[in-house]
């Protein structure tokens, strides 16, 4: 066995035992934790195949900025763990056919012969490719209305989510911070000029 | 240097005639032995460099408020540092009763890896890093990224209510400046059309002011300067060192995350924090000063610019320290979001502008 699939075997092992203990953690905070580190292990599988800027913006999106704020919300969650589990056996048909269809589905697309092993001849690259640069290619020439297409329906679903969420409170106080800034020292203090005793009638 | 490094082995060992014997035995393994002592090279100064660091702020600080600072141990208080060191090593480790052990345990180890494994991209000087990767600022980038977990799992493992709101704190603060400071580095991408830290390097030594002999004005700093102070902010803000440092503040939340931590375990949160600083230096002479460029052409480039360059901005993180007040939380939140992301976003566009009109200076 060489170095390649050895690490890829390592790396996929680890990544299968944390999805797995993704789905099974009681606590909800180690769940998020394992799907980091299974986040991690995908990100080691793309860079095997030569897939270096996926995996790198794999692990900076994902693991650097989604599951941190899903961490965040996750601890902040008062968990009752015998209240979750209770509607678990009433929900499990409906989930298990939902899995199974999943699986199915699954099967079907990989066994064809767009997937299989012998789909996708070994491709050697040249020893200068860049795989940023070649995505960054395709996307803002062959793919630039789709991307730019994508990236204007995500704008737009940010400022839905702002918009959604914005309540505008008239019970708080607000600071300017440019009147903050703008402060001179005349404005906060007077200095008042007064005899240091009082005279005497 | 990997041959003078061989030739030097060679010639302590032949004092005793081993040698060639030795050699037989090492050579099928020489690779991996080669990055060791690369890394080795790299770490060891670099954890040296932590513990002066943490010396010299007290010193620096000290004289800033009118005090000596520490003075005690060996010369002038040199030794101060090995001196908290052995302290903190003999310290007794305290797990929390309610704490998730496992979690209070990994979380230092998960502050203190990404800041040293994020090193290995650092070009010291011509050809002088680790791994010269291509994708070397994306590594940078996610690499630095992890850190915040190390924080946000001793927050919430430590079950402290400090430590979760300096959590809380961190993860919030964390990723709003990751933003800017990824906007920030996409000018630097743009103007020097890599990913490549050595290129970037590389990039900064073309131009008008190079050829009249004053190389600093063409480093990155002078046409990109709103982004080299946008990303040297943030970068304070990341490492969570004041006036940013809302996740340790002490006068509010006692040391955030790190309450519940003692003996090594803390000074583990300690190393990384300070190991990052050296980084964010170290990323700002890169991105902006140049790195190894020499300032001027009548000196030869090196090393020693590098470490020159990284010392003024550890100062600058000192000085400010010294200097300035906590921010507020709701105001980090305001100068992350309402100010530094809207400069990015309207100067990435204008370098775009500026890079395809006539005026165009870094072809």
């Amino acid at each position: 066995m060489d170095l390649n699939s050895f690490a890829f075997y390592v790396l996929a092992t680890v990544m299968i035992v944390a999805a797995l203990r993704v789905i099974t953690a009681r606590n909800p905070a180690h769940a998020v934790l394992f799907l980091v580190l299974a986040f991690f292990n995908a990100g080691g599988l793309w860079l095997l195949l030569q897939a270096e800027f996926l995996a790198i913006a794999l692990i900076m999106v994902y693991v650097g900025a989604v599951m941190v704020l899903f961490l965040f919300v996750v601890m902040m969650l008062d968990i009752d763990i015998k209240r979750l589990r209770r509607g678990f056996w009433s929900n499990m048909p409906l989930a298990a056919t939902l899995g199974l269809l999943l699986l199915a589905e699954m099967a079907l697309v990989l066994s064809t012969d767009y997937f299989g092993a012998t789909a996708f001849p070994d491709y050697v690259q040249p020893a200068d490719y860049s795989n940023t640069k070649e995505l960054g290619r395709l996307l803002f020439t062959d793919y630039v209305y789709p991307f730019e297409l994508a990236s204007i329906i995500l704008l737009v679903a940010i400022i839905v989510a702002v918009v959604l969420t914005l309540r505008h409170r008239s019970d708080v106080k607000r600071l300017d911070p440019a009147a903050q800034i703008a402060v001179k020292h005349t404005d906060r203090l007077r200095i008042i000029q007064m005899p240091a005793e009082k005279e005497a009638d | 240097m990997e041959q003078s490094v061989l030739a030097a082995f060679a010639w302590f060992w032949n004092l005793f005639g081993w040698w060639d014997a030795l050699w037989a035995l090492v050579k099928p393994v020489w690779p991996v032995i080669w990055i060791i002592i690369k890394i080795v090279a790299i770490l060891v100064p670099l954890l040296l460099g932590v513990a002066y660091m943490t010396y010299w702020e007290r010193k620096i600080i000290g004289w800033m408020q009118g005090r000596i600072g520490p003075n005690r141990v060996g010369l002038w208080g040199l030794l101060q540092p090995f001196a908290d060191g052995i302290k903190l090593f003999v310290k007794e480790i305290l797990l929390p009763t309610k704490a998730d052990p496992w979690l209070f345990l990994l979380a230092p180890v998960l502050a203190i890896a990404p800041a040293l494994a994020v090193w290995s991209v650092v070009p010291f000087f011509e050809g002088g890093a680790l791994a010269n990767l291509d994708a070397g600022v994306l590594y940078v980038l996610a690499i630095t990224s992890v850190g915040v977990y190390g924080v946000i799992i001793a927050g919430w493992a430590s079950n402290s209510k400090y430590p979760f709101l300096g959590a809380m704190r961190s993860a919030a603060q964390m990723v709003s400046y990751e933003i800017s400071m990824g906007l920030a580095l996409v000018c630097v991408l743009m103007v020097s059309n890599s990913l490549n830290l050595s290129d970037i390097v590389r990039a900064q030594d073309h131009g008008m002011f190079r050829d009249w002999g004053v190389k600093f004005m063409s480093w990155n700093w002078l046409p990109l300067f709103p982004m080299f102070l946008v990303y040297f902010i943030s970068g304070i803000a990341e490492t969570n060192r004041a006036p940013f440092d809302v996740v340790e503040g002490e006068s509010e939340i006692v040391a955030g995350h790190m309450v519940e931590y003692s003996g090594m375990a803390f000074a583990m949160f300690f190393l990384a924090e300070y190991a990052n600083m050296i980084f964010v230096a170290a990323m700002v002479s890169i991105f902006f000063l140049g790195g190894w460029l020499s300032p001027v052409s009548f000196l030869p480039d090196g090393i020693l610019w590098f470490f020159a360059k990284m010392t003024i901005f550890l100062f600058t993180f000192l000085w400010l320290r010294a200097t300035f007040p906590r921010y507020r939380y709701d105001q980090i939140m305001r100068l992350g979001w309402k100010v530094f992301v809207p400069v990015c976003l309207v100067w990435i566009p204008l370098t775009g502008i500026w890079m395809m009109s006539p005026f165009n200076i870094w072809k």
